[in-house]
């Protein structure tokens, strides 16, 4: 093994690969030749580090140099000056983690991180997620050997229970009670099966998991294989997710290799196997029921409980279903113990919880934060507030289950029961930001158009009740609304919650529902006054021309692209509002702002 | 594998040469002078003699880091040791042999080398 004195992590999630993290690792190699110190450093891919806006990033150890925003032609520089002559690119790195003594800070101190607890994300951007012997490093596979050689499933689902966790996949339902359902079930052939088919729009939790820590999955799933008495597991996973499943597989082999999955591990009678399925990216599937139904090779269709799945599931046969956040924090609870973990959050939501926090922010990215952080804390502090001096107006978690929390609520503690007072949802932890340039109408639609998309069309409430909604409110966002039609929103969407038979359904209208009571003005006065306030909904606006401003100077006429503005030279001129299409073009290219949106 | 002993070998093997990536505030550090006047009188060899004995003795907590001039370019290679608590060690004129004996008596043994250190320079 070459002793290195150094280390340069590079992130290999889906947002620094896809802002070109590749190059930088080739780039990076040819570097480090170019200057002779390759056998002295050591180039690692690894998961995602959370700060996804300021991507691709690279972090130098030991000295913890976190650069942002990184281009191949800045490779040279960081080799040249910091790996080899041990000056630290100070104009690179992220400015936060620059004290203003030009010090370093540690990244815990960052705004970004500073409030940021790593329990599911501990690994990720640590580690490289390819190697097992990393993960084993920092006590991978320990908590299963524990479990193993020490403790009998009963303590296991004990532990869990004491600890309080409940389902991150967006329902919160208490964990342990599954594993006991399913393990209280005669003996025989049980499945274990991990829910990673992640659909919510912006949502890429476990996505980053899985990328950055894929060991702490297959880690958890046999603890809980131990636990409920199965032998097989299955992890569903969508194939839109490359890296993931590339990775994932790739970690499977490799626990296979070291006999950490496979007969008798640990030496003990315990087995365990552990296969990938993929899902075709229907958003049905990451229901329990239709992911099992996908799992056994039908069309992924869900189906009525009871019989839960730890009763009849898999091939009805005894299953549990977890998602992938739940399985992470597994290993860490069963060696910290389940005091420990209990000990972070709040009464009845404990731990923490990962979120995807995108939209009109600063800092889009992967937070974890203890449960029970307020949702002021994670826009204005962890996320650097709204981009170009806007105001914050809403938002939105638990995508298109889900539903708004506005300003007025900004203080609101997140854990399940809070955010269900509030007629939100915990979900699976997707945060959208919108800020006062959002229609919160044309949100309702653009959610309510996923789910019209991807209802399973089984059920009648679901597959025409949500396609009914959806017209009501095109019809509303084009102007052509009345005050009946909110009433007709407001009952079609409890009827559809109250007798879809699936999640899917029983929650499509969340959206709806929240705007609908936070911001019914907004509804109104796209009924009533014809008008957009935030100025989205283009039916309902109007470009014209301020004849006093107006030079004459033909800019915008000449960039029309449905010729719909007509006048003669140095006169004022005219917007035909039968042709205009409200692209909004003449709006940016007039030099005297004459032409105004309303 | 087939017992906790072999999972405890490959951690504690894998351990020593990624735990470095720690934000560590506490920890023995030793920085070594690279600018252009360092790297000419011979300071890559007294890092790498640093890095090999560091990683030969398997010594937890311990940073080989390197810095840039430090001033006094003609003692070169200078190497600066901080100790936690204590005050910083400057020690000149290294070499990859001087190295070593700065680890194994200072490091390990919590003497400093006095015949190596800046004060005894021009004596």
């Amino acid at each position: 093994m070459n002793i290195v004195r150094s280390h340069v992590l590079v992130c290999g999630g889906t947002g620094c690969t896809s802002s070109g993290s590749e190059k930088l690792i080739s780039e990076f190699e040819v570097q480090l030749k170019k200057a002779g110190i390759e056998n002295e450093v050591s180039v690692v891919r690894t998961g995602c580090f959370g700060l996804c806006a300021l991507g691709p990033i690279v972090i130098v150890y030991p000295e913890g140099a976190f650069y942002s925003m990184i281009k191949p032609e800045d490779v040279e520089t960081i080799v040249q000056e910091h790996l080899l002559k041990g000056r630290i690119v100070t104009k690179l790195l992220y400015e936060e983690a620059v004290s203003e003594k030009n010090d370093i800070l540690p990244l815990s101190e960052t705004q970004f991180y500073k409030k940021q607890q790593r329990i599911v994300l501990r690994n990720c951007g640590v580690i490289d997620p390819e190697k097992i012997d990393e993960y084993i490093a920092f006590d991978g596979y320990k908590a299963l050997g524990k479990v193993l050689t020490e403790m009998t499933p009963e303590q296991v689902i004990d532990v869990v229970k004491r600890s309080g966790i409940r389902g991150r996949g967006g329902a919160g339902f208490p964990t342990a009670l599954k594993w006991e359902f399913a393990a209280k079930q005669p003996e025989g052939v049980k499945y274990v099966c991990c829910n990673a088919d992640e659909g919510d729009p912006g949502a890429f939790m476990d996505r980053s998991v899985l990328e950055g820590d894929p060991h702490a999955v297959i880690e958890a799933m046999a603890i809980a294989a131990y636990a409920i008495g199965s032998e097989q597991g299955y992890i569903y996973i969508r194939a839109e997710y490359p890296i993931a499943v590339k990775r994932l597989q790739l970690a499977i082999d490799q626990a296979k290799e070291y006999g950490l999955l496979g007969n008798n591990i640990f030496d003990t009678d315990f087995s365990f196997d552990l296969e990938i399925r993929l899902g075709a990216g229907a958003f049905v599937c990451g229901e329990e029921t239709a992911l099992m139904t996908s799992i056994e090779g039908f069309r992924g269709e869900p189906r009525p409980r009871p019989p839960f799945p730890a009763v009849k599931g898999l091939w009805q046969r005894p299953t549990i279903l977890n998602n992938v956040e739940t399985y992470a924090n597994i290993p860490q609870i069963i060696l910290n113990g389940a005091e420990w973990f209990a000990n972070i959050g709040t009464e009845k939501s404990k731990g923490t919880k990962v979120f995807a926090v995108g939209g009109k922010i600063n800092n889009t990215g992967l937070v974890e934060v203890p449960m029970g952080t307020t949702l002021r804390e994670i826009v204005e502090e962890i996320g650097g507030g709204i981009p170009n001096g806007k105001k914050f107006k809403a938002a939105q978690t638990g995508g298109p289950s889900g539903g708004c929390i506005p300003l007025s609520l900004i203080d609101t503690p997140i854990d399940y029961d809070s955010l269900l007072s509030i007629g939100a949802m915990m979900g699976s932890g997707g945060l959208i930001v919108m800020d006062e340039d959002s229609c919160m109408v044309d949100i309702a639609k653009y959610f309510l158009d996923f789910t019209v998309d991807e209802s399973c069309g089984k059920c009648a409430p679901c597959r025409i009740g949500t396609k009914r909604m959806h017209e009501i409110l095109e019809k509303i966002t084009s102007g052509k609304g009345t005050m009946q039609d909110i009433e007709n929103l407001k009952a079609l969407a409890n009827s559809i919650k109250s007798s879809s038979l699936c999640g899917l359904g029983q929650t499509a209208p969340n959206p709806v529902l929240s705007t609908l009571r936070y911001f019914e003005d907004e509804y109104i006065a796209h009924v009533v006054d014809k008008k957009c306030p935030a100025g989205v909904c283009k039916d309902l606006l109007q470009y014209t021309i301020d004849k006093e401003k107006c030079k004459g100077c033909n800019i915008c006429a000449k960039n029309c692209p449905v010729t719909a503005i007509i006048g003669e030279l140095k006169k004022p001129y005219e917007i035909i509002q039968d042709k205009c299409i409200k692209c909004g073009v003449c709006e940016s290219k007039c030099p005297f702002d004459a032409i105004s949106r309303k | 594998m087939k017992s906790l002993a072999e999972l405890e070998a490959i951690r504690n093997k894998t351990l020593g040469s990624i735990n470095l990536r720690n934000d560590r505030e506490e920890g023995t550090r030793i920085v070594v002078g690279m600018a252009t006047c360092g790297i000419a009188a011979g300071a890559r060899p007294v890092l790498s003699a640093l890095v090999d004995e560091v990683a030969k003795r398997d010594l937890k907590d311990i940073i080989v880091s390197q810095t840039g001039c430090i001033g006094m370019c003609r003692l070169e290679p200078i190497i600066e040791v901080y100790v936690p608590g204590k005050e910083k060690v400057t020690y000149v004129r290294m070499s990859p042999e001087k190295a070593v004996r700065v680890i194994s008596e200072h490091i390990v043994n919590n003497r400093p080398v006095k015949e190596f250190t800046v004060s005894e320079a021009d004596k």
